[in-house]
């Protein structure tokens, strides 16, 4: 029996194991639409704009390691889009965006609504098609998520245009892929595990540096084991939080430009620096030519272009991280603790700390909630000041329970990625901390969160503008502020409590306990809304052009 | 440095957009980019010529991998290929002048493919010097007009760039 396109899609992505989808329709995508009525096993979720169906398409691939998908409709549907498959993009994460197009007889011609978003997204897409031919329909969507969820992650897109939509098919999903052009490669080099595996077993002074790659690839037990093996202290990039127990006695926290103290000095002393599943982000290296001018370097990614392009590697090891660490583990002897491992645990001891002063601080509240949560929270947040102390003082243990957007830094992916978050783990906790600037980019999706019923926790921050925009201007244009002070904020208690969603405002320390509590004990949705002070800064902080052991309030 | 690379890639539309757009997008810099479809119509062959130091090299030959359309990259290095462009180029020949260009066009062995009252198309096949030198020479008789192909360029010898069939 011949059924459409658009029916042929949806059953593609019931194959694919499909459980949720997030979106938004319009003109263009109706036949999916339409289609999407019939299936059983399809949930879809209707976001309040297309930018925050991507997100939540994000952050629910984060959480669950599958493939997130979302939907628009053409023109400005799928430009909504865009910002959220950017980041998706920016930070390898398996999304697979499908959009409406007009009709083939009418593309190009400027027509209603029509808009050519494979060309705008190609940069920042890892594969995207404009779908010509019905027939092509259930190959396209395997391909996409074959493509999104190996090899490095990242966004496919597909668009569909309305009449092929509309075209009759055969339905036959395709058990084979044939991709001459794309074969990931997943074993290590054994040369380079043995190279790799010696390097580490003549170090003095090694120090792991794992990123997003170990979370995104379920690698954290073998990077334990490698840790414990040869007490091997770890740090993470802001992409790798969560994927080493900051708990743990080898953990160095997160490095770069903000930093732990003792994570910056550990590379920078080091004469090994291992990197697992991390690309040597200009946030995480500072000025280059100063990172870890002792140390030889391995790098550990399935990413082949990444080798190279920004620091040099001498023994480069291109494959799934997982696996490659696995290898390595075997070759490596088992070590005791050295003095080494004296030296960080002294450097460890001098932490670093913010100035409590009479005022609620920003940093003491995630403090807190680290230790009322235990670690047992998934913490999304968006994008400033309220992100690093986030990444700073949050205790993470577990991976992929920190959802961020590291890369791109898009402000507004918060809220909407815990959504998503809270489609794969319902179980969880999940809270998202955000700044009152970047609140206010999506927080429409209360709506979604309520209409679905999820138990969603917000924690706000107000400082009544952007803080960690103002501290960039207090130290390079000479604290020239420039419209870094909202001249209105709504009030953010009323407006949460027009949701349906219940609300506290806070300003001392004295409230701080019991409104967490309140908060985590709430069943339904909750915003803590906490006052607090815009001069308070991030520190550390490592200036641009400085090596990361040069830091400001380290 | 001038490094040539020849590119296979799937014959699909949409694929010159992806590798040009690459370029731009990462700031490489391309000399010339020719491109046509191999003796496998669906496989086209793109060769480019990229002006940049090792790294850029390294990094656009990458890059150019990581395209689920790119099917194959490989160098061409100048000792063990041979490599063509062709040219046509318009120039002034008023009937007192013309045999002079006419005989500067047999010293290149180009062919005169078209003529008129006042000015005649040259086409030449070549390699990068040959061509420059040949329009150097012509330009004191005024050139009109000057297309190039872009150079393409194979192995000498029984060395091919193939994609490998799978069993």
């Amino acid at each position: 029996m011949k059924i459409t396109a658009a029916e042929a899609l949806i059953r593609s992505l019931e194959m694919e194991d499909v459980s949720v989808v997030f979106g938004y329709p319009g003109g263009a995508i109706l036949p999916v639409y339409d289609s999407l009525l019939h299936s059983k096993k399809i949930k879809h979720v209707l976001t309040r704009s297309e930018q925050a169906a991507a997100h939540a398409a994000s952050g629910y691939a984060r959480v669950a390691r599958k493939v997130g998908v979302c939907m628009a409709t053409s023109g400005p549907g799928a430009t909504n889009l865009v910002t959220g498959i950017a980041t998706a993009y920016m930070d390898s994460v398996p999304v697979v965006a499908i959009t409406g197009q007009v009709s083939t007889s009418l593309i190009g011609r400027d027509v209603f609504q029509e808009v050519d978003i494979t060309g705008a997204t190609a940069p920042f897409t890892k594969h995207n098609y404009l779908v010509k031919k019905a027939e092509d329909i259930p190959r396209i969507v395997k391909e996409a998520f074959y493509i999104a969820s190996t090899g490095r992650p990242g966004p496919v897109l597909i668009d569909l245009p309305k009449d092929v939509a509309e075209t009759r098919i055969e339905f036959k999903y395709p058990e084979q892929i044939a991709l001459r052009g794309y074969k990931p490669k997943l074993d290590g080099h054994p040369l380079q595990i043995s190279r790799a595996a010696e390097a580490i077993n003549k170090a003095q002074r090694p120090v792991i540096c794992a990123g997003g790659g170990i979370n995104s690839a379920g690698a954290e037990e073998e990077l334990l084991k490698l840790a414990e093996k040869a007490h091997i202290p770890v740090a993470t990039s802001l992409m790798g939080i969560g994927a080493f127990p900051e708990d743990h006695p080898l953990s160095l926290g997160m490095m770069g430009m903000h930093g732990t103290p003792y994570a910056n000095i550990a590379v920078t002393e080091s004469d090994l620096v291992i990197a697992a599943g991390a690309r040597f982000g200009d946030r995480l290296t500072g000025r280059v030519t100063g990172f870890a001018p002792k140390a030889k370097i391995i790098h550990i990614d399935i990413d082949p272009a990444e080798i190279g392009k920004n620091v040099k590697a001498d023994i480069p090891i291109v494959g799934d991280v997982k696996r490659i660490l696995a290898e390595i583990l075997k070759e490596v002897q088992p070590k005791q603790t050295s003095e080494w491992n004296d030296r960080i645990a002294e450097l460890k001891k001098k932490s670093f700390l913010y100035n409590k002063n009479d005022k609620l601080c920003p940093q003491e509240i995630i403090e807190a909630l680290s230790s009322k949560t235990e670690g047992n929270a998934i913490i999304t947040t968006e994008v400033g000041s309220h992100q690093m102390w986030v990444a700073q003082y949050y205790r993470f243990i577990k991976p992929r329970t920190f959802i961020s957007s590291g890369g791109l830094g898009t402000m507004g992916y918060g809220l909407p990625a815990a959504i998503g978050a809270k489609f794969a783990r319902p179980e969880q906790n999940v809270i998202n901390i955000c700044g009152d600037g970047s609140f206010q980019m999506n927080l429409a999706e209360m709506a979604t969160a309520m209409e679905n019923n999820l138990s969603l926790k917000m924690i706000l921050f107000n400082n009544k503008g952007l803080g960690l925009v103002r501290q960039l201007q207090e130290f390079y244009c000479k604290k020239r502020y420039s419209q870094v002070n909202f001249g209105f904020v709504p009030d953010f208690v009323k407006l949460a409590e027009s949701y349906g969603i219940k609300a506290k405002r806070i300003d001392s320390r004295e409230e701080l306990d019991n409104a967490l509590d309140e908060l985590i004990s709430e069943k339904g949705c909750f915003l803590l809304e906490c006052m607090v002070d815009i001069n308070e800064n991030v520190y550390p902080m490592v200036l641009n052009g400085s090596p990361i052991n040069e830091m400001i309030g380290g | 440095m001038k490094t040539t690379l020849s590119v296979l890639v799937e014959n699909h539309p949409g694929v010159l957009s992806r590798v040009a757009g690459l370029f731009s997008r990462r700031g490489f810099n391309i000399d010339s980019l020719a491109v046509g479809t191999t003796e496998n119509p669906e496989i086209s062959r793109m060769t480019i010529v990229v002006d940049g130091d090792e790294y850029i090299v390294e990094q656009v030959k990458k890059q150019l991998n990581k395209l689920v359309d790119v099917i194959k990259v490989s160098k061409i290095i100048p000792e063990e290929s041979v490599s063509r462009e062709l040219v046509l180029i318009k120039v002034d020949a008023e009937p007192q002048v013309r045999s002079e260009i006419i005989h500067i066009a047999e010293i290149f062995r180009a062919n005169i493919v078209d003529v008129s009252r006042k000015s005649m198309i040259i086409e030449l096949t070549g390699d990068k010097d040959k061509v420059s030198a040949f329009e150097e020479l012509l330009k004191p008789f005024g050139i009109k007009e000057l297309v190039r192909t872009g150079v393409i360029a194979v192995n000498r010898g029984t060395k091919t760039i193939k994609i490998e069939e799978e069993e």
